[in-house]
């Protein structure tokens, strides 16, 4: 029985990485088109204070809203090219697969929470990130970071699965506690919020050298302005340094009942700390003036970077209290 | 905008520096060197070092957790060692340079603090502000077509509105103009400082309340018990404040250690799955009771937690010297190599005659089967399936009684003779469970009794953990209200024109607002809608 749920789990990922990869190249494509330059609209959009361009252009039809069309094409909320389409669609079918071999690891190892080694970490923490990011898809039309997501997620879903992978067992008694669902859970939630984020900023800091190399009425492209960029990433930034705070939290409690201390200085407990302190930084940096725009903007690709670095570096290599990578 | 805020701040009023700077005082660099220290860019520079600071801390063993691992560096890099010993590396997070870096970084906060604390204070018993003069200028503006309606009617529609919708509202009339003026989200200001406020509480709870604590660690074999004393334990590590008055003198028994290994799925099959230690707790001048200690699962008991963190097996071993009398039979706690419970112990029997006898085994709780591995002996079970225990054994002067302090897990060979092992003439000692076996030279017998198990103890008593968890959700809460709540002023304007009335809306966020213009826009919607009125797009 473990046995079929384990095989049939890891064709449903398989699977799942060669329809995420066909996704990333029609992702790809989309980006490719929106970036080719064109000429700016004479229908400038007049900026008041306070005002965030055109939230409420619904982004799945630009010509819903008579008049919206020039102002979403300026931002790049409302454009979609076939390929986008198609990128998206195979994207939820994607997902589909993921999560059904995410579900059938997590039966596989005897009905427990499939995140208890790296292998499982990856494969839920990347089901999440591309859940988040298609529920994001309803509050704004973040298609145009889908090569960024696809591609993020295949290559970590791809090494995780194939150099990670760790049979199906059962929890150790280290590990058999309510917190193993929340603490890993809401880390794996906030790593996709930063994720998104950090793709967001990154892309801010090109449109904003480009804007800035083209100057005044110069050419743009099918992409949300730095501004609009910058405000998106901040939202997503902001959910995620929450469940980030609730995910340090969450494990200072978890470590007072298994170890004794809620906090101790273990190396994942300082990458966490780092980790928190960056995003803190990136949200003064935003309130600060002369470091909003760019410079916050690496803050926020810095600190994701050290997610990142906490997740694979510091799971592999350092050692430490949370040697729960099974390999 | 806020004169309470550094002046740095995105909202805070742009101040072109003074052309002439006037020459400071003592005081004046003072307050000089205070503005610094409180502006928002002191403030992110002091976060972005401390995160840089914290990195050392996990490249290098720290003190604190892994004392092992910094005696192996010293060991493997003596000169690096004291270099970075004296850089207090090996303690990052109580160093001086990180300690700097966080209570500059509190102070400075502090000092953001105090002054917005006071400031919100009075704003939340101030009403709103009057209404600007031309609202077309600020967010979200809308305005109604012309209609005969009564100002004051129309104003005191949209006063009930925007009270609903909870915000605080104050009435204005200048000329025919009549306007009602409303904010609304002071909840983030208060959460931003109940945010702030809160790390300041962590900080301190944590350095003083720290002190009032302590740790030890006791290792119990089953039917022992351990007795919360200073003397009780292996290891003790008190606070600054404690005395030995703080220690509930209550008793811990381990009844019996249970180990649950995984049988069915053959791919993690022998992997422990369970843990628990039954015990019997006393405190004192009360009746005992049953109680359980599992991994995850910490004990309360008399102002302390007893957690399981280790366990293992301490074999029982009755040594006969060449008298025939017993010269030593207690069980003796061997540590754990691997995940199979391959173990190492010393045994010292200082009472046998002619001489001393010192031993230092190997016990596998199951055996691997000869056949298959024939060079090495190993466990591969943690479970005792087939115990067996190996010993090499000395004679000579074990040096117990010189009064130098020795650890009993370990047995320093020099100066003793090996009798039996790869050394000797006769080789080492192969026991089963109930095996006894000869020592050569007539030198007496060793018997393998049985294999209790162990249970290692920690006993904690942190002071601080309720309040640090207190502070903590004040922490997040604090956070989802000063990043979630949004802090704006909405205005409607009833303008006489010729023909009747004209409404205006518009608003001014006050920090980060997305939702302002929708907020606005519905606003006008609902106020039109009740007045029946047509709104200009």
């Amino acid at each position: 029985m473990i046995e079929t749920y384990v095989n049939l789990s890891l064709v449903a990922v398989y699977s799942a990485l060669a329809v995420y990869a066909l996704a990333f190249v029609a992702f790809t494509f989309d980006f490719s088109r929106r970036t080719a330059a064109r000429q700016q609209q004479p229908a400038a959009v007049p900026a008041r204070v306070g005002q965030i361009a055109s939230l409420e252009a619904n982004p799945l039809d630009p010509s819903e809203k008579p008049g919206s069309a020039a102002d979403a094409a300026a931002t790049g909320g409302g454009y979609g090219s076939r390929w986008a389409r198609v990128g998206l669609a195979l994207t939820v079918i994607g997902w589909l697969l993921h999560v059904s071999g995410t579900v059938l690891r997590g039966l596989a190892s005897g009905g427990r929470v499939p995140w208890a080694n790296m292998f499982e970490f990856t494969l839920t923490a990347t089901a999440l990130i591309i859940g988040v990011f298609l529920a994001l898809q309803f509050w704004q039309d973040l298609r145009f970071v889908g090569a960024y997501v696809t591609g993020f997620v295949v290559l970590f879903l791809g090494v995780g699965t194939v150099n990670f992978y760790v049979d199906a067992i059962p929890l150790p008694p280290a590990l058999q506690s309510a917190w193993l669902v929340i603490h890993v859970f809401v880390a794996s939630l906030a790593t996709a919020f930063l994720g998104l984020g950090a793709a967001l900023s990154a892309l801010q800091l090109v449109q904003a050298r480009r804007a800035a190399r083209a100057g005044a009425g110069g050419v743009l492209n099918n992409l949300p302005v730095a501004e609009k960029l910058e405000n998106m990433a901040y939202r997503l930034n902001l959910v995620g340094f929450v469940f980030w705070t609730f995910t340090v939290m969450a494990g200072a409690i978890w470590a007072e009942r298994a170890w004794g201390r809620y906090w101790g200085w273990d190396t994942k407990e300082v990458w966490s700390f780092i980790i928190w302190v960056i995003f803190a930084g990136y949200i003064h940096a935003r309130a600060t003036r002369g470091w909003r725009g760019s410079r916050s903007a690496w803050l926020a690709i810095i600190g994701f970077s050290a997610v990142i670095f906490n997740f694979t570096i510091v799971n592999l290599y350092f050692k430490g209290l949370h040697a729960y990578s099974g390999l | 905008m806020d004169s309470s805020r550094p002046s740095d701040h995105i909202d805070a009023p742009a101040v072109p520096p003074p052309v002439n700077q006037p020459k400071l005082d003592g005081l004046g660099y003072l307050r000089f060197f205070w503005r610094q220290l409180t502006s928002m860019r002191t403030a992110l520079l002091l976060l972005l070092l401390l995160a840089i600071a914290a990195i050392p801390g996990s490249l290098v063993p720290q003190r604190s957790a892994d004392p092992n691992g910094v005696i192996q560096f010293r060991d493997t890099n003596p000169e690096l060692f004291g270099v970075l010993d004296t850089l207090q590396v090996f303690d990052t997070y109580t160093s001086v340079w990180f300690s700097s870096i966080y209570l500059l970084l509190f102070v400075s906060l502090i000092g953001c603090v105090i002054p917005r604390t006071r400031h919100h204070l009075q704003a939340l018993r101030t009403a709103p502000p009057k209404t600007p003069a031309r609202l077309e200028r600020l967010a979200g503006f809308t305005s109604t077509g012309i209609a005969d309606w009564s100002a004051e009617g129309g104003i005191e529609e949209a006063r009930k509105l925007l009270k609903r919708q909870g915000y605080r509202t104050r009435l204005h009339s200048s000329g025919a103009e009549r306007s009602v003026s409303a904010e609304r989200g002071y909840l983030r200001e208060t959460g931003n400082l109940v945010f702030h406020s809160a790390l300041v509480g962590i900080l301190v709870t944590v350095g003083v309340g720290g002190g009032f604590g302590y740790t030890g660690q006791k290792i119990v074999v089953e039917g022992q018990s351990l007795t919360n004393v200073l003397a009780g334990y292996d290891t003790f590590n008190p606070g600054r404040f404690f005395t030995p008055d703080d220690l509930v003198p209550y008793s811990l028994k381990l009844d019996e250690f249970t180990a649950v290994y995984e049988e069915e799925n053959r791919g993690a099959y022998g992997m422990p799955i369970d843990y628990t230690a039954a015990v019997t707790t006393r405190l004192p001048g009360d009746e005992p009771r049953e109680q359980r200690v599992k991994v995850n699962e910490p004990l309360a008991i008399g102002e302390t937690n007893v957690y399981l963190l280790g366990n293992g097996y301490a074999p029982w071993v009755t040594v006969r010297d060449g008298d025939g009398n017993v010269a030593f039979s207690q069980p003796v706690v061997f540590r754990p190599q691997d995940s199979n419970l391959t173990s190492v112990g010393v045994i010292k029997v200082p009472d046998a005659l002619p001489e001393q006898l010192g031993m230092i085994g190997f016990f596998y709780p199951t055996q691997c089967d000869r056949t298959l591995c024939p060079e090495q002996l190993f466990s591969v079970h943690a479970d005792l399936l087939d115990p067996t225990l190996t010993l090499e054994v000395y004679t000579g002067d074990l040096g117990l009684d010189a009064g130098v302090a020795q650890s009993e897990y370990s047995l320093d060979p020099s100066g003793l003779t090996q009798v039996a092992g790869r050394d000797a003439d006769s080789p080492g000692l192969l026991l089963k469970l109930g095996d006894t076996v000869e020592l050569p030279d007539g030198l007496g017998s060793v018997e393998l009794v049985s294999a209790p198990r162990f249970a290692a103890f920690d006993i904690h008593h942190d002071p601080t953990q309720a309040w640090v968890l207190a502070f903590s959700i004040l922490i997040l809460g604090g956070l989802l209200t000063g990043l979630f709540v949004p802090r704006r002023r909405v205005w409607v304007k009833a303008v006489q024109a010729e023909g009747g009335t004209r409404f205006e809306y518009a608003g001014l966020a006050r920090g980060e607002d997305p939702g302002l213009d929708d907020a606005v826009a519905d606003l006008a919607q609902k106020h039109s809608q009740q007045l029946g009125l047509r709104l200009n797009s």
